[in-house]
């Protein structure tokens, strides 16, 4: 038997000697693996190009040229000037006044047209008038302004804008930007922290300067609070009444069959729901921060009650019966220990279901909240519920649909804000995991 | 806020009737808390349960309800004759509710007094003056009809809430009474309180069945609306899609095919980037990766799916879109004219959905058992070989469906295709067009839009519809292969 085998297949050589067959079969081997590598390796690169893009396109959003002037004011000054017919253009003389004055006083002389401070700063002399009239005892003692460059000249500062690309019009001509360079060599435009970004609210279509998300940050976290305030309690009962006490009958299937198409639903559609139903048949308020957390809040729920869910599960019965073996009710158990027990992973659920409702956009572009435009504050704690406003998503989308390319940087700036909120959240989710869970 | 007031009234009696119940079971056992049945708080929360929770209950329905009777009676108080052609009765109710809202505001901020307001004998002009000096927002000069039924409107509504404010709190009065009078030292207080607690918790489950009610009936009643207003064939099986903004004569085209074609191309290219890149992803994490880069990679995949959508919808319109077009454009290779395109789309919706398809084939992958591994390994299989023709194959069913759950979520997906898709619907094979979805055209057909009666905005809820049932179908069918595989192992 062995010597009939040993001749049929003869041994061409040893194991440590590769023929051509092995040879190929490990390039394969190789190969594959190597695919495997630069599919991974794909998927980060595009992670890297996202962030840097996003970070690249964002952070000049938070940076302002700001032209800084000191500028005096005497008591005869400002008498003359609100005696005059056109009060604003008298300040916005003085101004240019002061500015000359300033230029000369570094030795730089520069002649430039006054119609070009406008284009530069917008309208000066209101803003110089209405400070001084908010606050009469300044006048005499030198303040200093700090006037937002216009959003082309910010651009100019920020690349966005160059001296090949600008095109003269009533907004810029080329020879202004001669102006703006003279100011930096003075030292009077400067860069600044732009602090109106964050805490401002959204301008008109043509400013986008101006443009701040504060008031849609605000909308968001109104939005957040109904959502949070519904979704967790209605999710942790639902998921309670599923894992603890529903009987198994058509009913409970019923309800599990729903909150897993629920989960896989396109959130579009959640927004159809809160467009018939909120608005159309319960007439809620358009663009309302209730309705749109209303409707985040149907989203949301599935998430919430799956995760709820897995969490009750890994308490382990041993809690269950030793609290029923000494004479607790089955309600008693449940709210009493196993709540308890899941709390850190039910929170854990919470947040992350939330932070998925802070990004979400489709549904609130249905109800209204996109293409309002959020000017103000909400003046109290109903009103941030019931008036319209903004959210930060639905208001990156605004700017991302306007014309000028101004407002793109102010939409990569906003998703920077969004992303730091998510970023956040899920911190805090994964702390709270690390810190409370525990393995039974 | 009367009515925040009135909810905090309820929950007063409701705390009143527990403090009360609490006191008086406690008398009653004469300080022997052993005497009681139950804890002492049972009796006090049955009490308040029985005092808040019908007369919450009533003033919800009531809410409901009201809005139906008062659109009912006011709707019935306009003549035919007051509806002007072009126009339809719905327009002319929400005149009536706006001129409503008018008269309330102009009344509260003291520009007319309530007698004024309810004067019915009122000179028009003068009312549509003093309301617009209030700052209300009126389309056109109010029409004698449709103050008369404003007025209307305000006397029931403000009758009703009274009505309604009396009746609430007389049932929580009433449910106090009750809860507080059977409060006896051997009365079952703990029984009757979980029962109740169980009752609330079943109804917090319900509301995924509400939910879905809600979602099936706002499609299907609009949708029928649509199809009475435009044929159901047309837009079916129609290759053109033009609506027309400006008349309501329906002068519009909305076939759905060329969205279909849209939506589906735009998900194919999603998919041709996706599937192969989170498939192999999937590979090397779960076969050959070791701990530590698996610990590495795998978060940071599933970053990308944490990323709101409108992120890759901007990083779609402002950076992959002109990359392309620098590409593809007139001064590359000049198969492209704009960013706005198909293969922007579809290659942004790819990177989203790459984690996607790699965590839940990474998960089926797992659970192939070792034994098979095993088995193929000691008949001299390369790890590779292993892979491709015993791994593969026996996970094959969970990665369809994976992949199908990724096809249902490219579908359903909306910022991406709104904002780096275009917005020409057109039939075409040239990933390089502009082409718009079913997603994109129901955002730009309902936005700004707040009548719902012309067929330009009731498409959206056909186009909904469609999609609704598209993605639960791809769903359950996922859902049921993924299932049946797991079956096979466990």
């Amino acid at each position: 038997m062995t010597d009939a085998s040993m001749n049929s297949v003869p041994v061409k050589g040893s194991l440590t000697t590769l023929d051509a067959r092995t040879k190929k079969r490990n390039a394969a081997e190789k190969r594959f693996k190597a695919y495997g590598l630069v599919a991974i390796m794909i998927g980060l690169f595009f992670l890297v190009v996202l962030a840097v893009s996003i970070l690249r396109s964002g952070i000049p959003a938070f940076t302002q040229a700001e032209v800084r002037v000191e500028f005096t004011l005497t008591q005869a000054q400002f008498d003359e000037a609100e005696s005059q017919m056109l009060k604003t253009k008298a300040y916005e003389n003085l101004f240019i006044a002061a500015l000359q004055s300033q230029l000369e006083e570094r030795s730089l002389d520069v002649t430039f047209d006054p119609a070009a401070i406008e284009r530069l700063l917008g309208k000066t002399g209101s803003t110089i008038r209405e400070y001084f009239r908010d606050s009469p005892d300044q006048i005499g003692s030198t303040v200093t302004f700090n006037l937002a460059a216009s959003s082309r000249v910010d651009g100019y500062f920020k690349g966005r804008v160059s001296r090949d690309t600008v095109v003269d019009s009533r907004f810029l001509k080329v020879t202004d930007l001669d102006l703006v360079d003279a100011l930096v060599d003075a030292g009077i435009v400067v860069t600044a922290f732009n602090w109106n970004f964050l805490t401002g609210s959204d301008s008109g279509v043509d400013n986008p300067g101006g443009a701040g998300i504060g008031v849609s940050v605000i909308g968001s976290f109104f939005m957040m609070l109904v959502v949070l305030a519904l979704s967790l309690p209605i999710g942790v009962a639902a998921s309670i009444y599923l894992e603890e006490f529903a009987p198994q009958n058509w009913f409970t299937d019923l309800i599990e069959v729903n909150i897993s198409n629920l989960a896989a639903v396109p959130s579009i559609v959640f927004g159809i729901l809160g467009l018939a139903v909120f608005i159309q048949f319960m007439h809620l308020p358009q663009s309302a921060p209730l309705v749109g957390g209303l409707v985040l809040t149907l989203m949301t729920l599935p998430t919430i009650i799956i995760s709820t869910r897995a969490s009750l599960k890994s308490v382990p019965p041993s809690i269950r019966e030793a609290a029923l073996g000494v004479g607790a009710s089955k309600m008693q158990t449940v709210f009493h220990h196993v709540l308890p027990l899941a709390a850190p992973g039910i929170l854990t659920g919470t947040i992350i279901g939330l932070a998925q409702a802070l990004g979400e956009t489709a549904p609130l572009l249905l109800i209204g909240m996109v293409g309002f435009i959020a000017r103000a504050y909400p003046e109290g704690v109903v009103s941030g519920f019931i008036d319209p406003n903004s959210a930060m998503p639905a208001q990156i989308y605004t700017w991302a649909s306007r014309a000028d390319p101004g407002f793109y940087e102010k939409a990569w700036g906003g998703i920077i804000i969004l992303l730091m909120f998510l970023l956040t959240m899920n911190i805090i989710a994964i702390i709270l995991r690390r810190r409370f869970e525990r393995r039974w | 806020m009367p009515l925040l007031w009135l909810f905090l009234l309820v929950l007063a009696i409701a705390a009143g009737a527990f403090v009360l119940a609490r006191t008086r079971v406690l008398t009653l056992s004469g300080q022997d808390r052993r005497s009681l049945h139950s804890l002492p708080i049972y009796y006090g929360s049955n009490a308040a349960m029985k005092s808040a929770v019908p007369a919450l209950l009533m003033l919800v329905l009531w809410l409901l309800a009201q809005p139906f009777y008062v659109n009912k009676t006011v709707s019935d108080m306009i003549p035919d004759s007051a509806i002007v052609e072009s126009s339809s009765r719905n327009l002319v109710l929400a005149e009536v509710r706006r001129a409503a809202d008018g008269l309330d505001l102009a009344v509260s901020t003291g520009g007319m007094t309530e007698d004024e307001a309810r004067n019915m004998q009122a000179d028009i002009s003068d009312v549509t003056t003093r309301l617009s000096d209030a700052g209300a927002i009126l389309t056109s000069e109010i029409t004698r009809p449709v103050l008369r039924a404003a007025q209307q409107f305000r006397v029931l509504n403000s009758t009703g809430y009274n009505i309604m404010s009396v009746m609430v709190l007389l049932i929580a009065a009433a449910g106090a009474l009750w809860g507080i009078r059977e409060t006896k030292p051997d009365f079952r207080a703990r029984n009757v309180v979980e029962q109740g607690i169980r009752a609330l918790l079943i109804a917090a489950a319900s509301i995924a069945i509400l939910t879905t009610l809600g979602i099936v009936l706002s499609l299907v009643f609009n949708t029928i609306e649509f199809f009475r207003l435009y044929p159901a064939s047309e837009f079916f099986f129609g290759t053109n899609w033009a609506p027309s903004f400006s008349g309501r004569g329906g002068a519009s085209d909305l076939g759905i095919l060329p969205l279909l074609w849209g939506t589906f191309y735009i998900s194919i290219v999603a998919l041709i980037v996706a599937v192969p890149i989170g498939l192999f992803a999937a590979i090397y994490l779960s076969e050959y990766a070791g701990p530590k880069v698996r610990a590495f990679a795998k978060p940071m995949l599933e970053v990308l799916a944490g990323i709101p959508t409108i992120v890759y919808g901007l990083f779609a319109l402002l950076t992959v879109g002109p990359l392309l077009v620098r590409v593809f454009g007139d001064d590359g290779l000049g198969w492209m004219q704009a960013g706005t395109a198909v293969m922007t789309a579809g290659l942004v919706m790819g990177i989203m959905l790459i984690p996607f398809v790699s965590s839940l084939s990474d998960d089926i992958i797992n659970a192939v058992p070792q034994s098979m591994r095993d088995g193929s390994y000691g008949l001299g299989a390369t790890q590779s070989e292993t892979i491709r023709q015993v791994v593969l194959p026996a996970a094959l069913p969970g990665i369809v469906g994976a992949i199908l759950l990724a096809a249902s979520r490219a579908i359903g997906e909306t910022m991406i295709v709104v904002l780096g898709a275009g917005a020409a619907a057109r039939l075409s094979l040239n990933p390089f067009d502009a082409m718009t979805t079913v997603t994109a055209k129901i955002v730009s057909q309902l936005t700004g839009d707040s009548d719902f009666a012309s067929p330009e905005a009731l498409v959206a809820f056909a186009l909904g519809m469609t999609l609704f049932v598209i993605t639960l179908g791809l769903n359950v069918f996922a859902l049921y292969i993924v299932r049946k595989y797991r079956e096979q192992y466990e």
